[in-house]
C-alpha cells in the first residue's frame, strides 16, 4: 500500500514538473489551424513547420550562437577567476578569509535591477553597447560569487598536504594550482561550470537592456520580444522555447547529480 | 647534501608559540630525528626546513647560507608526508618523475631516473598504476621514490611510517636505513615514536612544547636523560618514577632534601622475583603481561606504579606480593619541582 | 596578521585580483554609482545630472505607484515563497522515500528550475490564454487569467511556484537524505509514529537548511522581473507591477535615470533588510 502510494506520489510530482513542457511540445507540433481549436487536445497530425519557421523567419540561429558564446565565455571566466580566488582562500592563508567570503556572498544578493542602470551608462560610455563582451563580463561578475563559494567548498576538501607536496616538488603556487589542484577539482569545476552556464543561458534583464540588435541579442530576449505581425505566433514561440530548453535539458539529464551537488554545496554549507 | 643550522629560530602562529628559539646544527649526511609528543613543534620544524613556512624570528642556514626567504623549489629539499600526498591523477611513474619534470629535465632522462629509483625501491612493476590501486606500503615506496629521484640536498620525512601496520613498519624502517646508507643524503626525520627514533637515527632531539629538552646520539639520550621528561619519553615501557623514601641508603646531594627528589628506574633494569631479595622493593602485583620474549610485571608500591621484567617461567600471580630488584647504579635522580636531573 | 604567517613565495593577492577586479568593476562600483545616481536629477534625454539631494526619495515616498508596486512585490513574495516551501517540503519528503529511479526523477525535478524563466513564462502565458488556453479548456472556464486584475497576480504566482518549487524540493531532499537513518530506526524502536518522526527528527534537523532556502527564495522572489515582464508587463492596471518592473519602466521607458535609480536603491535596501533579518534569525537558531 505504502509503496504504491509512493509511486503514485512520484508520478504526480513528475506530472507537475513536466506537464507545461509537454503542452509546449504538443503546441509546437500542432498544425497552425489547430492552434486555435480545443478540442482536440492532441493534434490530428504532427508538423515541424513551426520549427522551420523559427529558423527561416528570424535570426534565431544567430541568437542561439550569441547565447552559447555569452554563456560559455562567462562560464570560462567565472571558472578561471573563481578557482584562482578559491585557491588563494583555501590553500594560501589569504588575509581576512571570512571577510572576503562574506563580501563575495553579499554581492550575490544584489538585485540586478540595482546595478542595471549604472552598468548601462558604463557600457555605453565604453562603447560596448550591443556587444557580446558586455554581456560576458556582466554575467561573469554575476556568476563569480557563486563560483567562488562553490569552489571554495570543493577545494577545502582537498588535503593541504597535496599542495605542500607540490610546492616541495618544485611548483610555484601557480603551477601547483594548474598541475595538481585543478586536475583534482574536476567534479567541483564541473558542478560550478554547469550552474554558471545555466544561470547565464537563462539571464534576461541585463540581456534585454544591453542589447539592441540581433548582433548581440540572446535567445531569452528573442523569445520575450518574439515578433508577431497580427497575432502572437504561438506555434513558433513553442518551437523556439523547446529549442532553447534543449541544451539545458541535455545538461540536466547528463549531470543532474553534479548540478544538485553544486546547488547544495552552494546552500547547505553556508 | 647540506648541513642545516638553526639560529634562534622561533615560529609563532598568532599568539601561540610553536617553536621557541631553536638552536641546532644538523651535520651533512646525518640521519637526524625530532621526536616528541604531538603538538611539540616537530612537524613545524620540518615545514621550516622545507620552506613551506617562514620562521617568525631567527635564521635557518644550509651550508652557511641563509635560506629564510627561499621558496621550497629553490631549496632543493624533498619531503615525504605522513599521508604520502601522492598525486591521485598521476600514475606512479608520473608521480616519481614530477619533480624532475618541473625542473625541465628531458623526457628520456626522467624515464631513466624513474626506472633507477623504482629498481632500488622494488616498485618497477607498479609504474603504470594509479596511487589508489596501491597498498599502504607501496604508496610509501612511491612517496620515497618521488623524494629520492632528484637526489635532493636534504631529505625530510614527516611521520612516514605511522600509517603502516606493525610488520610493514619494521620492514620500511630497515629500508629507510639502507637508503640513507646508499644515498648519504642529510635526512631529517620526525616521529612521535621514540623506538623508531632510537633505531634509525645518528642523533635525536627530544622536543617538548617548542623547546629541545635534549639532543644527542640515541643511546646517550637513553642512558643519560637530562630530565624527567626525556627519561619518561625515551624507553618502553616508560620509566618508573618513585618517591626517594622507598630506597634505603640513597644519598641525594647535600643541598637537596630527600623529599625534593624523585627516583627514575627503567623497567628493563628492574628484575622481578617472587621471593625477597636484599635490594628489592616489595609491591602488590597488579598485572603480568607477557610480550613473547619478555614478561612485564606491573605492581604498586604505596600507590605508585612500578614495572619490572619478570621471568616467563616464574610469573607472579596478581594479588600476591612480588619483589622488584634494582641495581643502585641504575637509578636516576630528578628534582621533583623542575624535573631536572640531579647528578 | 603578520607577514610571517604568509608562506614563502605566495602572493594570495595576485590570485584574488582577477575576481576582485571583475566584481569591483561590474558589481561593487555600479552599487556606488547607483547610489550617486539616486540623488541626482538625471534624465537620459534631458540635461546633465544635477544634485537632487533627497528629492528623488521624497518623490518616492509620495508616489502611490511605488507603494502599489511595493505592496504587489510583498504579496507576490509572501504567497509564492510560502507555497514553494510547503509544496517543496512535501515533494522532498515524498522523494526521500525509497523508490526505483531516483536519478532520472532528480533530472525531471531539476527541469523547471533549469529552463529559462522567459521560456517558462511564455509557456504559461499560452496555457493561460483566455481563448485557446488549455487551462480554461480543462477547467471548463472562460477566464481571462492574465487580463483580470484579480487573477493576474495569482497567475504570476502560480507560474513562479511551478518554477521554483523544484529548487526548494531538491535542496530539502539533499538535507533530508543527509539525516542518518539510524536516528529514524532508533526513534521507531522507541515507538514513534510518522508524525512524531517528522516533528522530533526531520523538522528540527531540516530547520537550519529550510531557513537558508527561505533566504534564497525570498530574495529571488522579491527581485522578480523576467516572469512578470513576459506574462503581464505589470498590467492589468498595474496590479502585477512589482518594484523591479516599475524601476525598469522608469529607467528604460521614461529614461529618468535619477528617479529610476532611487527606485532601484529602494529594492536594494529592502533586500539588504530581508537578508539582515534572516541572518539574525539564522544566528538565533544556530545557538
Amino acid at each position: 500500500m505504502r509503496r504504491a502510494g509512493t509511486y503514485l506520489g512520484v508520478l504526480l510530482v513528475a506530472a507537475y514538473c513536466l506537464a507545461p513542457l509537454a503542452w509546449q511540445l504538443v503546441t509546437s507540433l500542432r498544425p497552425p489551424a489547430e492552434l486555435t481549436t480545443l478540442p482536440p487536445l492532441l493534434p490530428t497530425q504532427l508538423t515541424f513547420e513551426h520549427y522551420a519557421a523559427v529558423f527561416a523567419g528570424h535570426p534565431f540561429g544567430r541568437m542561439l550562437l550569441n547565447s552559447f558564446i555569452v554563456a560559455g565565455g562567462a562560464t570560462l571566466i567565472a571558472l578561471a577567476f573563481g578557482s584562482a580566488a578559491a585557491f588563494a582562500l583555501t590553500k594560501m592563508r589569504a588575509r581576512g578569509f571570512g571577510l572576503i567570503l562574506a563580501i563575495v556572498l553579499a554581492t550575490s544578493m544584489f538585485p540586478p535591477i540595482a546595478t542595471v542602470s549604472p552598468l548601462y551608462l558604463l557600457i555605453n560610455g565604453l562603447g560596448l553597447r550591443d556587444t557580446l563582451a558586455a554581456l560576458i563580463l556582466t554575467y561573469a561578475s554575476f556568476a563569480l560569487p557563486l563560483a567562488v563559494w562553490v569552489l571554495t567548498n570543493f577545494l577545502r576538501q582537498l588535503p593541504d598536504e597535496l599542495y605542500a607536496a607540490a610546492r616541495v616538488d618544485g611548483c610555484t603556487p601557480r603551477q601547483a594550482l594548474v598541475r595538481v589542484i585543478l586536475p583534482l577539482a574536476g567534479p567541483g569545476l564541473a558542478a560550478t561550470g554547469l550552474l554558471v552556464f545555466i544561470v547565464a543561458w537563462n539571464e534576461f534583464l541585463y540581456a534585454l537592456t544591453f542589447t539592441a540588435t540581433e548582433r548581440s541579442r540572446t535567445v531569452p530576449v528573442g523569445i520575450a520580444l518574439f515578433p508577431g505581425l497580427h497575432e502572437v505566433p504561438w506555434g513558433e514561440i513553442a518551437a523556439a522555447s523547446l529549442i532553447v530548453t534543449l541544451p539545458v535539458f541535455v545538461l540536466v539529464l547528463l549531470f543532474q547529480r553534479r548540478i544538485v551537488e553544486g546547488l547544495t554545496a552552494g546552500a547547505v554549507k553556508g | 647534501m647540506a648541513a642545516i643550522a638553526f639560529e634562534e629560530v622561533s615560529k609563532r602562529f598568532g599568539t601561540v608559540t610553536v617553536l621557541d628559539r631553536l638552536d641546532l646544527r644538523i651535520e651533512e649526511g646525518e640521519f637526524f630525528t625530532f621526536v616528541g609528543p604531538s603538538g611539540c613543534g616537530k612537524s613545524t620544524t620540518l615545514t621550516l626546513i622545507a620552506g613551506l613556512e617562514r620562521p617568525s624570528a631567527g635564521t635557518i642556514r644550509f651550508d652557511g647560507q641563509p635560506v629564510n626567504h627561499l621558496a621550497p623549489r629553490d631549496r632543493d629539499v624533498a619531503m615525504v608526508f605522513q599521508s604520502y600526498a601522492l598525486y591521485p591523477h598521476m600514475s606512479v611513474a608520473e608521480n616519481i618523475g614530477f619533480p624532475l619534470k618541473l625542473r625541465g629535465t628531458s623526457g628520456r632522462d626522467i624515464e631513466t631516473a624513474v626506472a633507477e629509483v623504482a629498481a632500488r625501491l622494488g616498485i618497477e612493476a607498479l609504474l603504470a598504476r594509479r596511487p589508489r590501486e596501491l597498498s599502504g606500503g607501496q604508496r610509501q615506496r612511491v612517496a620515497l621514490g618521488r623524494a629520492l629521484v632528484r637526489r635532493p640536498r636534504v631529505f625530510l620525512l614527516d611521520e612516514p611510517l605511522s600509517n603502516l601496520d606493525a610488520r610493514l613498519r619494521l620492514e620500511m624502517r630497515a629500508e629507510l636505513k639502507r637508503l640513507h646508507g646508499e644515498y648519504g643524503i642529510t635526512t631529517v626525520y620526525v616521529t612521535h615514536d621514540q623506538e623508531e627514533a632510537m633505531a634509525l637515527s645518528d642523533r635525536v632531539a627530544v622536543l617538548n612544547a617548542g623547546r629541545i629538552e635534549q639532543c644527542g646520539p640515541p643511546l646517550d639520550v637513553y642512558r643519560d636523560p637530562a630530565n624527567l621528561f626525556v627519561a619518561g619519553f625515551v624507553g618502553s615501557p616508560p620509566i618508573n618514577v618513585l618517591d626517594a623514601r622507598h630506597f634505603r641508603g640513597l644519598a641525594p646531594p647535600a643541598d637537596v632534601p630527600a623529599s625534593g627528589v624523585v627516583v627514575g628506574l627503567r623497567p628493563a633494569d628492574v628484575r622481578v622475583a617472587t621471593e625477597a631479595r636484599p635490594l628489592a622493593l616489595a609491591g602488590d602485583v597488579q598485572l603480568a603481561e607477557p610480550t613473547g620474549d619478555a614478561l612485564w610485571v606491573v605492581g604498586r608500591i604505596d600507590g605508585q606504579q612500578i614495572i619490572g621484567r619478570g621471568q616467563l617461567t616464574d610469573a607472579p600471580v596478581p594479588g600476591t606480593t612480588a619483589y622488584f630488584e634494582y641495581e643502585p647504579e641504575r637509578l636516576y635522580l630528578f628534582e621533583r619541582a623542575t624535573g631536572r636531573r640531579v647528578p | 596578521m603578520s607577514g610571517a604567517l604568509r608562506r614563502i613565495g605566495e602572493r594570495p593577492a595576485a590570485f584574488l585580483a582577477p575576481a576582485a577586479l571583475v566584481l569591483g568593476v561590474v558589481t561593487l562600483f555600479p552599487i556606488v554609482y547607483v547610489l550617486w545616481l539616486s540623488v541626482q536629477h538625471y534624465s537620459l534625454i534631458g540635461d546633465a545630472p544635477a544634485f537632487a539631494g533627497v528629492g528623488n526619495f521624497a518623490r518616492l515616498f509620495a508616489d502611490a505607484r511605488f507603494w502599489n508596486a511595493l505592496g504587489n512585490t510583498v504579496y507576490f513574495t509572501l504567497v509564492s515563497v510560502a507555497l514553494e516551501v510547503v509544496i517543496g517540503l512535501a515533494f522532498a519528503l515524498l522523494l526521500a522515500r525509497p523508490f526505483v529511479g531516483r536519478a532520472p526523477m532528480r533530472a525531471v525535478v531539476l527541469l523547471p528550475w533549469a529552463i529559462p524563466t522567459v521560456v517558462a513564462a511564455r509557456m504559461w502565458e499560452w496555457m493561460y490564454n483566455g481563448d485557446f488556453g488549455v487551462i480554461n479548456y480543462l477547467a471548463g472556464a472562460d477566464t481571462n487569467w492574465l487580463g483580470n486584475p484579480y487573477w493576474a497576480i495569482h497567475a504570476a504566482i502560480a507560474m513562479d511556484v511551478w518554477k521554483a518549487t523544484p529548487f526548494v524540493a531538491l535542496l530539502l531532499l539533499a538535507g533530508r537524505l543527509s539525516i542518518p537513518a539510524e536516528l529514524y530506526q532508533a526513534a521507531r524502536l522507541d515507538g514513534a509514529g510518522a508524525w512524531r518522526l517528522f516533528r522530533h527528527i526531520t523538522w528540527p534537523l531540516l530547520r537550519p537548511l529550510l531557513l537558508i532556502v527561505l533566504i534564497f527564495r525570498t530574495i529571488d522572489a522579491f527581485r522578480v522581473f523576467d516572469a512578470i515582464y513576459v506574462l503581464t508587463g505589470g498590467g492589468p492596471a498595474n496590479t502585477t507591477e512589482t518594484l523591479s518592473i516599475y524601476a525598469y519602466k522608469v529607467l528604460f521607458q521614461t529614461l529618468e535615470f535619477g528617479y529610476g535609480s532611487a527606485l532601484a536603491v529602494a529594492v536594494f535596501v529592502c533586500i539588504a533588510a530581508i537578508t539582515a533579518a534572516y541572518v539574525w534569525l539564522l544566528r538565533g537558531s544556530a545557538r
